[in-house]
């Protein structure tokens, strides 16, 4: 369709303001929200990420297609929501207890919001209840949390203990990232997924929704 | 002539300076430590308890300036001076606080364990180009709430040099001054000469956490030597540019200076930082970055023209194995932050972002220490003029190998490395074993670690914080400490 492969052209260049007009365009044309979800937006951000990994676009560019996506996002969100299904899936992140570091987890934040992912932000220095308790309540399906101390890490696992201990480690899944952590580390704590990167982050996350 | 290097001068140092007072009584900083909110309250600062905000005055910071000393010097666990913070001295110390090791035999890396961080000890407690150690690895064997106080614990029972250091938490801090204090013998003698200096690093933008801010008055309180590492990220959390992150970095900077004196006036501070670019095609903060370097070495002059010594995370790399991109990287740092004169140059044995210690980098960076502290002893003439006589003794004697003036200035002018850089030609270098740099390092690690002699610290103090470390474990269930060889 004419429509959505111009909304993918013009998220790509990262211009907020024609994406959401042509969403617009979309909708009164009676274009699903699903339709443009997909073959719209998420195939502009597919061709960004691609673009990214390749080095022919940098960071700043993947923000401004991100920013695009997320006012895309504000127009068809509220049909998904009357429908009762989340667009993409909800993911809860923070950095864990004791540890202040939280840029990483901020980008991934900024990253995976503008995947189109809900986003609960729950800060640093956040208790493993906390991100079991607020996953729960918001029915999120996936955990996100970031470590960048030796002495914080092990956080995680109280995490994912206590996911297991409730039942729950079926259904909310878990994505860990941070300089101390690895695959193996995820591994021997139960996680899903270990992101090296923010961008890594954004593509095990759709796996795992 | 001592040769060195500037990036800003006056004029474009006195604007960023000017802006960062401008940031510091307009926007202010957010200090997250009621304490700290309370004493700049009591100074008259204007104080929003709730947005845990402080707008300072001019006068506050000025005052602050007024009392930080201009220099200061480190003592060794004995008391003997081994750094001396003023002017253009350099001093070179590990980077610091490694989250992993890169094994020589695997080539991975992994956690630390005690055993890395008694050989990481050995080793540099006789490298001659490294003046103090730093709490280089958290040994991962222990419980996490003590790895900060046990490396610290390591590093006075096994090496004479002073520590640069710092905490995790606001508790580790009362474990790690009584180790000094058990070394110093009285407050009084540990004020007199310092020991260790704390890193206590601001979160840019423009903030303070509660545990470092406190660090900084805690530190104060004892006259324990800190070092601000601020760490703005241009492009990311920072202006792009680099003249924007200096004026982030000198905010920052700043409202550290004024926590500290305000606490105790005339408490010893290096003006330091661990600021980058921050790359965005890897999402990486490179320190091995040139424009990095540059920040540096301009922060350095920042804190010259402010009239307090420096400090930087320079001399280190991004390289995930000891190669070539690890000793270019780290050369030029090296060389950097010696011509700007940057004080306390903190990086040697570092690779990967801060992230990975490397006892075999270590000691190729000992020899990159050397040749650079060779390097800002500049060229000076001894006995050259007038030149005819030498010539004559030349020409006459074919060659100057035993000339008198050779003898006596052959080890002044010329550095001599050691057996981490090889300079024979290829058919010796062959006969020698053809090692590559990474084999001679193993080899220089090892045969320091076997050459080792004990700490010639008081045994009855050794065992007075060993006592204090162990009392520290219990506190946390570590009922008995790992085996140390
Ligand atoms: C910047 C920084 C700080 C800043 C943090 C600012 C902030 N708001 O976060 C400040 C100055 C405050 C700071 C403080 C401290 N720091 Co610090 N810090 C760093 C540094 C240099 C870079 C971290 C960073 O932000 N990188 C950039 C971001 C973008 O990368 P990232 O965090 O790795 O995240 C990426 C990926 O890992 C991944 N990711 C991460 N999390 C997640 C989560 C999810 C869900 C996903 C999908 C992906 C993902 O995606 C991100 C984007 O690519 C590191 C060095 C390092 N190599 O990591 C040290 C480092 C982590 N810090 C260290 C230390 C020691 C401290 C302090 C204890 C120092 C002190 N004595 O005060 C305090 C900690 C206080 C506390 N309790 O937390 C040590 C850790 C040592 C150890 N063995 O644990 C390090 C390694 C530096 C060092 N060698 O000393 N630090």
């Amino acid at each position: 369709m004419k429509i959505l492969k111009q909304v993918a052209e013009y998220l790509e260049k990262g211009d907020r303001e024609r994406v959401y007009e042509l969403t617009g365009q979309a909708l009164e044309q009676n274009v699903s929200a699903r339709q443009i979800l997909d073959d719209g937006l998420i195939a502009g951000m597919k061709v960004v990420g691609d673009r990214f990994r390749k080095h022919e676009i940098f960071l700043p560019e993947v923000l401004m297609a991100a920013r695009a996506m997320n006012a895309g996002m504000d127009l068809i969100k509220p049909l998904f929501i009357k429908e009762g299904v989340t667009a993409i899936g909800k993911i809860v992140i923070g950095t864990v207890y004791g540890d202040l570091h939280d840029l990483g987890k901020n980008l991934a934040g900024v990253m995976l919001k503008g995947a189109g992912f809900d986003v609960i932000d729950l800060g640093n220095n956040v208790p493993a209840q906390k991100f079991v308790e607020t996953a729960e309540k918001e029915n999120a399906t996936v955990i996100g949390m970031s470590a960048l101390l030796t002495t914080t890490m092990m956080e995680m696992k109280n995490v994912t203990n206590l996911l297991k201990d409730k039942g729950l480690d079926k259904s909310i899944k878990t994505i860990i990232g941070g300089a101390p952590v690895s695959e193996e580390y995820a591994k021997s704590i139960g996680a899903d997924a270990y992101a090296y990167d923010a961008a890594s982050g954004v593509e095990l996350v759709k796996q795992l929704v | 002539m001592r040769p060195t290097i500037e990036f800003l001068g006056k004029n474009l140092i006195q604007q960023i300076v000017s802006e960062a007072y401008l940031i510091l009584c307009t926007l202010g900083i957010e200090i997250h430590n009621k304490n700290v909110l309370e004493m700049f309250s009591d100074h008259g600062a204007k104080v929003d308890i709730d947005k845990s905000r402080v707008i300072f005055k001019e006068d506050i910071i000025q005052k602050a300036l007024k009392s930080a000393p201009k220099s200061f010097k480190l003592y060794d666990v004995n008391g003997n001076e081994t750094n001396d913070f003023s002017g253009y001295n350099v001093h070179f110390t590990p980077g610091s606080t490694s989250i992993n090791v890169l094994d020589y035999k695997t080539k991975q890396i992994r956690k630390p364990v005690t055993d890395d961080y008694i050989n990481y000890v050995k080793v540099v407690s006789q490298l001659e180009h490294i003046a103090s150690q730093s709490t280089a690895l958290i040994p991962a064997d222990v419980h996490e709430n003590i790895s900060d106080s046990y490396r610290l614990f390591l590093s006075l029972l096994y090496c004479e040099k002073p520590v640069v250091t710092g905490t995790f938490t606001i508790d580790s801090f009362e474990i790690m001054k009584d180790f000094q204090l058990a070394v110093r013998g009285s407050e009084k003698a540990l004020r007199e000469k310092p020991l260790t200096v704390f890193s206590c690093c601001p979160t840019s933008p423009l903030k303070w956490s509660d545990v470092t801010s406190q660090n900084v008055v805690d530190c104060a309180r004892y006259s324990i030597p800190v070092e601000f590492i601020s760490m703005p990220l241009a492009g990311f959390m920072a202006p792009v540019t680099l003249v924007g992150t200096l004026i982030q970095h000198t905010a920052e900077t700043l409202s550290g200076i004024v926590i500290s004196q305000l606490t105790n006036p005339g408490t010893p501070m290096l003006y330091g930082g661990s600021p980058a670019i921050f790359d965005v095609r890897f999402e990486t903060t490179p320190m091995g970055a040139i424009e990095t370097m540059m920040i540096d070495c301009a922060y350095n002059e920042i804190g010259k023209y402010l009239g307090i010594p420096t400090q930087a995370y320079i001399a280190l790399s991004d390289a995930k194995q000891l190669n070539a991109q690890a000793g270019l990287e780290s050369g030029i740092g090296a060389t950097l932050a010696a011509l700007a004169g940057i004080n306390n140059i903190s990086g040697p044995g570092m690779l990967d972002f801060e992230s990975c210690f490397s006892t075999e980098k270590l000691v190729v960076d000992n020899e990159i220490c050397k040749q650079v502290l060779r390097l800002v002893k500049g060229i000076e003439p001894k006995e050259d003029f007038p030149a005819l006589p030498i010539f004559e003794e030349l020409l006459k004697e074919k060659h100057l190998l035993i000339s008198e003036h050779t003898r006596k200035y052959l080890r002044e002018e010329h550095s001599f490395p050691g057996p981490v850089i090889n300079r024979a030609n290829r058919a010796r270098w062959k006969e020698m074993g053809e090692f590559t740099l990474e084999e001679r390092a193993h080899m220089e690690v090892e045969e320091l670690v076997n050459s080792y002699k004990p700490s010639t610290l008081a045994e009855d103090t050794k065992r007075e914080i060993i006592n204090l470390m162990e009392r520290e474990g219990k506190k946390y269930g570590q009922t008995s400490l790992p085996d140390r060889y």
